[in-house]
This record gives structure tokens, C-alpha cells and sequence, in this order.
């Protein structure tokens, strides 16, 4: 499985609806950061295939759901999990850091 | 096109400049501000001076060295610094604008976060350190900006086409000269930042308040750390993640010294910019 796009149209489906952990990464292509962080994001959605979903929204295409869940700085990474946030990281993070939360 | 710039003149960056430059690299150094060298009053535990030496005296003496080598020494204050499509990196001081292959951050161990109740808490929500990554979020909304310096000017610039307002916040300290009118100016001390579930308002010592979206802090001259947050390298409690090759996650770019932490030692700060070097002289080599 590799990484989803996740957009407003498939958010509900795929992020709220989904079955177990969600890994989500609200990003911007102008977004140096961002672009660092994104081979990471990369990385998890492949080792753990099959286990947990991995996506990527574009905040300059989808800017409602970024300020429905509060999404101030990017990039920013949140684990969703039954139709909720559990768990945000602000800025790049850790691979590991990341892989802990979804164990 | 320079092959290394080195951000910072004190210990870790004079070593990184003196090996860089001893394997015929094209070499810059800017450095701007105070260095921690330079307050150390007396220096005893540092190898060869029988009766130690003044902080001040072995940074002057660094600086002439790597001056002496060969290596362009410029007092300019880097305030940004960015990636092209080709993986180059350009380096944006108050006066010019510098291509470069690699890029080594010896910048000190300056956080430049200011003590005011609230900033830590309010960070990502509503507290940013950078005005280019986040000012998407502020379209239209009040900002301020907290500092006084040109690292803050340069920062409130990026805001002023995006946000409603933007203010910068000196909290007590001398107005900076600005050219840009539609940015006003507040030098009252700050006394925190108050928001519910984010950044809300701003309060001052004179119990006044005024209401705000946003707060970027960009204090004094732009520190490691604040390079690292625009880029996206790794930080740790404030301090640049660096391997044991003084390799950020960044390719190309490395840190040594203080901004790196551990012991704000010379000693440390020595080898770190001799490893950075070394390794920036590898990198350049294998990368042609």
C-alpha cells in the first residue's frame, strides 16, 4: 500500500471510517520543511504496509480540513485513530518518534 | 558559487574554515554578533597556554588565522537561507545573496526564545518560528512579531502581503529602522501571551492588551536552531541533530559546536568543526 492522497472528498472514507491507525501528513509543495519530512513519511507507509494507513494532504488544496484540525505550521503529522485525533507532531520529526506512537 | 559557507566565527567554525580551506576549497565565513568566546573573561583548561588566555583574545586570534590562510571572512548577518530546484544552497544576508555547495552552522548556542509566559506553550498553535513556513496559515489575520533586529525585519516582510497586520513587538528594546509603512511598531515589554486553546493576545507590562492570530519570534541575529526550523532539519530541545560525522538530516549541510549541544566546551567545539570540515571537503569531492 503506498502513501493515499487524502483530499476532502475521501477524508471521511478513508481517514475517519478507516479501521485502526491512521498516519496522516498535512504538508504544502512551497513547504521546505515539508519537503524534508516527506521521504519519512515515505519510509513508515512502507514498513508498515498493511498495518497502518498512511496519507498525505495538500493544505493549499484542502484548507478547511487543515483548519478543522487546527493545522497552524507545517508540516504537521497526526495519527488518527477511530474517527479522532490521538497524536500530533509539529514540524519535522523523528522517524522513530513517529514509529512509537504507532505501535 | 562558494563550495562551503560557514555560518559563525568562533571555535567550531574558524576549524571547519581552516581545514576546508587547507584542501583548496572556496570558502566563506559570515559571522554577525557576540560569540560566547568572546565573554569568556579568562580561559585556563584549553591545550597550549601556559597562563591561559581571554576569550576575546583567542577568537580575535582564530578569526586572523583563518583570514591569514586565505579564508573570505565577511560580518554579515545570514537571515535565510534556501534550497534551489538543483539541490544548491543559497545563502540570504542582510546585504547579498550566496550560491553554495555545503553548508556549515557553527552558529553558538544562542536560542533566541525569549522568556515571555506562553511562548512554549503556544508553539504550532498560534507561535511560530518561521514566517515563510507558516504565514500561509495567518491570510488576512493580525500578526506580530517579536524582535528587533534585521532577522525580524526580514521576517515581518514575508507577513506583510499575507496578514491583515503585522507588528513587530521590540519588548522594550530600540525600534528597528524599517522601509516597508504598512508594518507598525510596538516597543512596550511583553509581559505573555494569552489564548485559550491558541495564540489569542498579547499582553504587556502596562496591563494593555491587543489581539492577535499569530506570534513569530525572530529575536536578535537568526540562530541555528531558526535556520534549521525554515530548512527542516532535525532539532532536539532546541539543538541541530547531528551524527557522529557532524551531519545533519539535511545532505550537504552540517553543524558543529555549540548550536549542535552537549559541552559548550572549545575543546569540543574544535574537533566537532574539524570533523564538519572534513566531512564537507568528502562530500564536495564525491559529489563533482
Amino acid at each position: 500500500m503506498s502513501v493515499l492522497k487524502i483530499e476532502e472528498e475521501n477524508f471521511e472514507k478513508e481517514v475517519l471510517k478507516a479501521d485502526g491507525k491512521v498516519l496522516l501528513d498535512f504538508y504544502a509543495d512551497w513547504c521546505m520543511p515539508c519537503k524534508m519530512m516527506s521521504p519519512t513519511i515515505d519510509e513508515i507507509a512502507e514498513e508498515l504496509q498493511g498495518k497502518v494507513k498512511v496519507g498525505k494532504i495538500n493544505i493549499d488544496n484542502n484548507q478547511d480540513l487543515a483548519m478543522k484540525y487546527d493545522v497552524m505550521s507545517i508540516p504537521t503529522i497526526m495519527i488518527f485513530e477511530n474517527g479522532n485525533p490521538i497524536k500530533t507532531f509539529i514540524g519535522v520529526t523523528e522517524k522513530q518518534k513517529i514509529l512509537d506512537q504507532l505501535k | 558559487m562558494y563550495d562551503v559557507i560557514i555560518i559563525g566565527a568562533g571555535p567550531a567554525g574558524v576549524s571547519a574554515a581552516l581545514y576546508t580551506k587547507r584542501a583548496n576549497l572556496n570558502v566563506l565565513m559570515l559571522y554577525k554578533g557576540e560569540s560566547a568566546l568572546e565573554k569568556a573573561e579568562h580561559i585556563e583548561n584549553y591545550y597550549g597556554f601556559e597562563n591561559g588566555i581571554s576569550g576575546k583574545d583567542l577568537y580575535i586570534t582564530g578569526m586572523k588565522q583563518a583570514k591569514n590562510l586565505g579564508v573570505e571572512v565577511k560580518e554579515e548577518e545570514a537571515i535565510n537561507i534556501k534550497i534551489d530546484e538543483n539541490n544548491r544552497y543559497i545563502v540570504i544576508t542582510e546585504k547579498e545573496m550566496y550560491n553554495t555547495k555545503t553548508i556549515i552552522l557553527a552558529t553558538g548556542n544562542k536560542k533566541n526564545i525569549p522568556k515571555i509566559e506562553g511562548i512554549r506553550e503556544f508553539e504550532g498553535r498560534g507561535v511560530s518560528y518561521c514566517a515563510i513556513c507558516d504565514g500561509f496559515f495567518y491570510k488576512n489575520k493580525d500578526v506580530v512579531v517579536i524582535g528587533n533586529g534585521k532577522y525580524a525585519v526580514s521576517e515581518a516582510n514575508e507577513l506583510v502581503n499575507i496578514a491583515k497586520s503585522v507588528t513587530i513587538l521590540t519588548d522594550g528594546k530600540e525600534a528597528p529602522e524599517i522601509k516597508e509603512n504598512s508594518i507598525k511598531i510596538d516597543t512596550r515589554k511583553i509581559r505573555r501571551i494569552i489564548g485559550d486553546n491558541k495564540v489569542e493576545e498579547v499582553e504587556f507590562n502596562d496591563n494593555d492588551k491587543i489581539e492577535t492570530s499569530g506570534v513569530f519570534v525572530a529575536v536578535g541575529v537568526a540562530s541555528g536552531n531558526d535556520f534549521a526550523k525554515k530548512l527542516g532539519i532535525i532539532t532536539k530541545d532546541n539543538n541541530i541533530v547531528v551524527n557522529e560525522k557532524m551531519e545533519t538530516n539535511i545532505p550537504g549541510i552540517y553543524a558543529c559546536g555549540d548550536c549542535v549541544g552537549k559541552l559548550l566546551q572549545i575543546s569540543k567545539s574544535v574537533y566537532e568543526g574539524t570533523e564538519a570540515g572534513l566531512q564537507a571537503i568528502q562530500y564536495i569531492r564525491s559529489n563533482k
